[in-house]
């Protein structure tokens, strides 16, 4: 980590990150390949033009022009890690207490929907205090619409698995309801609301650098410091590690699996609101996002530690944020960046045979945190209340 | 009669859930065959996850099986109906290329399928991971060459086609329309029908069934009266592809005859509750996946046609998303009611590991 270090101990500590990065970069480098395969192949089944062997180069070229070629392209990375990096820890922190939430996405809209409802509210307020009134409006939602599938898991046992991916669909919905009524622009054709104005977040770096940069890279710390610094993030831990040893230690699960929803909600909500407030500013009928499933995969990368989900969340940010160039460039669907991101999963979970064919030693498993699937379907901390 | 049923509907508020029984007795039957359709899919991915759950294996790919099979069966399609030719037959409308387009969704949810069998079977990853991995991967994968694809706006293979039940069998009072039901379907969804009696039959009425069901619950003991336990969660989940795949074809060679990026919307994961809902049993996740089609059925037709009097004034009222969003909030409202009294297999989840035989 530091070069500074000398001697043995530094050496050691050397070694030890090598062997933690070794499997992320192997299992990136072969998503890579198989990406450039992928592109190849599917240029000689649909000859929509001229084969080119090099396109695979062109493509990722451009799409690394995209992502970092530029002061203002590295910004325009930065503006697309910061929704991946705050549903990167919403997804970690679930992971962390054993739980699974694949409603980022309703999360993230149900937070765009009251960041921009109060924004909308306010947006001939002061901008000091119209902004920060429309992002604690959309942590909220985000909060609520993740106490949800908290309160029904600890409740009835009903999996958050199946609950939050239902609620996504919701959210779908109850944002293309709003946008169509209450919040539809006066005297606008189409659903779409005004802008948010006041409420807008300010720009601190670059052509678009907006203040949720800032805030996503605090709540980074916030996470690290709440997991790894306080008894509730001990307890967190405790309950995703073993339910039974925490219940024994006198810990609630269900209050800790209620807490941690809602805290994760409120992450995704976030990331909702700083989407909206700093880049979008309006929102229409079909607002949508692929923030949700992206968070997935980022925490996953990011081994749910919210150190590994910055630098995780920085990588697919720039592929996304490079995807728009790809296409422009080499007429490559911006689905390839799905494709990567399911590839660099399948080697990492796949990780004994890379580990094998690589003679990787002790680099540790993929979640760091028990297996999700063990409180499938009410799972044995609930049901023995 | 009319002037009770008027009577009825005058008394006020309660007059209302009167109009709405008479609404939905009016209604259900006339859409009957549409919620068989809508059911469809959902059962079929429900089967799917019977097959597997019941032998220890958590699948929520099914998603994702039933979006890739989906797209290769349309693009099969696309890709031979040219070569093979021929009319649509009147029989379901079955053409040579329709027929080898399913067979090649199936084959890709095998496939799909066998990667989950050696995820979660072989390398014991986690399977909700592992079957996440499958849903990002074929979502980016079909939007991917569907982009390509689309491009060149290609021409499909068409689709199969409804059979039509003779006129006196439909016009048959009380059961008519069950019968419309159930008989003015394609082929992969009267299947779907037989496919759930032969599996309920089968897991609760043979060997392999008990089998299954031993793996899923205690697969130590089962390996101890001699059942290979990986060789069997290999098998079924495998197998159990075959249903996902005829979902995914159902989306696009019978309910529609083309592919959209991400048509599935969810519906692997109706399946998934509908599985849970049913209590892991073929015929009970049918039921489940009817109540869902219900109101999935029902909430199109009140847009499509609202009722009248005070009842229409509620419905119009609501936001029409509202209705969109019905079978999803109906799935949350059934699941979080009834899942303290529906139990999983014991071993449902959780990676199976021979003793060492030192």
């Amino acid at each position: 980590m530091s070069g500074s270090e000398t001697g043995p101990r530094g050496s050691r500590r050397l070694g030890r990150w090598i062997s933690v990065l070794a499997l992320p970069a192997i299992s990136i480098g072969l998503a890579i390949i198989v990406g450039a395969i992928l592109i190849l192949v599917s240029e000689l089944a649909i000859p929509n033009r001229a084969f080119n062997l090099g396109l695979p180069l062109d493509a990722y070229s451009s799409l690394f022009v995209g992502a970092l070629g530029s002061p203002a392209a590295i910004v325009q990375t930065l503006v697309f890690t910061a929704p991946l990096l705050l549903a990167g820890l919403s997804v970690g922190i679930g992971f962390r207490a054993g739980l699974f939430n694949i409603g980022a996405l309703g999360q993230f809209l149900v937070g765009a929907l009251g960041a921009c409802w109060v924004g909308l509210a306010l947006r001939d307020a002061p901008p000091l205090v119209a902004f920060p009134a429309a992002l604690v409006a959309g942590a909220a939602g985000g909060f609520l619409f993740g106490f949800v599938p908290g309160f029904l898991k600890a409740q009835s046992g009903a999996h958050e698995v199946v609950t939050t991916i239902m609620l996504n669909y919701v959210g779908i919905y109850v944002l293309a309801a709003a946008v169509s009524g209450p919040l539809r622009a006066p005297g606008s054709p189409n659903p779409i609301t005004q802008d948010v104005a006041n409420a807008g977040l300010p720009i601190v770096i670059g052509p678009n650098g907006h203040l949720g940069l800032v805030i996503a890279l605090a709540a980074a710390f916030g996470v690290a410091w709440l997991l790894y610094r306080t008894t509730l993030g001990f307890e967190i831990r405790t309950v995703g590690a073993n339910p039974e040893a925490a219940r024994y230690a006198g810990m609630r699960p269900r209050y800790l699996i209620i807490l941690t929803m809602s805290l994760s909600g409120m992450l995704a909500g976030l990331a909702g609101a700083g989407q909206l407030l700093g880049v979008n500013h309006q929102l229409n009928a079909a607002y949508s996002t692929t923030v949700g499933f992206d968070g997935i995969a980022v925490a996953l990368l990011g081994r749910s530690n919210p150190i590994g989900i910055v630098f995780a969340s920085l990588l697919f940010g720039a592929m996304r944020a490079g995807a728009g160039l790809m296409q422009i460039k080499a007429q490559i669907p911006p689905e390839l960046v799905d494709v990567l991101q399911a590839t660099i999963l399948l080697f990492l979970v796949a990780s004994p045979v890379i580990r094998r064919l690589f003679h990787l030693r002790g680099a540790g498993e993929m979640v760091d945190s028990p297996t999700i699937t063990a409180t499938y379907g009410g799972g044995p901390e609930v049901a023995a209340h | 009669m009319d002037a009770l049923i008027a009577a009825l509907y005058a008394i006020p508020i309660l007059g209302i859930v009167f109009e709405l029984g008479g609404y939905l007795i009016a209604t259900l039957p006339a859409i009957s065959p549409l919620i068989i359709q809508a059911a469809t899919p959902l059962t079929l991915g429900a089967m799917c996850g019977v097959l597997c759950e019941r032998s220890g294996v958590v699948n929520i790919g099914i998603e994702g099986i039933m979006l890739a099979s989906a797209f290769t069966g349309w693009v099969v399609g696309v890709i031979v109906a040219p070569i093979l030719g021929g009319d649509a037959s009147a029989f379901f409308g079955i053409t040579p290329a329709l027929l080898v387009a399913v067979a090649a969704a199936v084959l890709v949810a095998l496939l799909i399928s066998l990667l989950h069998a050696w995820l979660s079977i072989t390398i014991r990853a986690d399977q909700i991971i592992s079957g996440t991995i499958i849903n990002i991967a074929a979502f980016g994968v079909t939007g991917y060459l569907n982009t390509l694809i689309a491009a060149g706006s290609p021409t499909s293979a068409g689709n199969f086609v409804p059979f039509h039940p003779p006129s006196e069998l439909v016009n048959l009072p009380v059961v008519g329309w069950l019968l419309d039901a159930f008989l003015s379907q394609g082929p992969i969804a009267m299947s779907m029908i037989v496919i759930v009696i032969v599996l309920q039959v089968l897991l609760f009425r043979s060997r392999w069934g008990l089998r299954t069901r031993a793996v899923g619950e205690h697969p130590k003991a089962a390996e101890t009266v001699g059942i290979n336990v990986i060789r069997l969660r290999y098998r079924n989940v495998i197998l159990s592809g075959i249903f996902a795949g005829l979902a995914g074809a159902y989306l696009s060679m019978e309910a529609t005859n083309s592919f959209q990026a991400g048509m599935t919307v969810g519906r692997g994961f109706i399946a998934l509750a509908a599985l849970i809902i049913g209590r892991w049993t073929p015929v009970g996740a049918f039921l489940a996946a009817l109540l869902f089609a219900t109101s999935d059925a029902l909430g199109q037709a009140i847009v499509i046609s609202a009722p009248g009097g005070a009842l229409g004034d509620v419905v119009n009222a609501i936001p029409a998303q509202f209705y969109n969003a019905l079978p999803y909030l109906v799935t949350i409202v059934v699941l979080a009611g009834l899942i303290g009294r529906s139990i999983p297999p014991a071993a449902d989840g959780q990676p199976y590991q021979r003793e060492a035989a030192t």
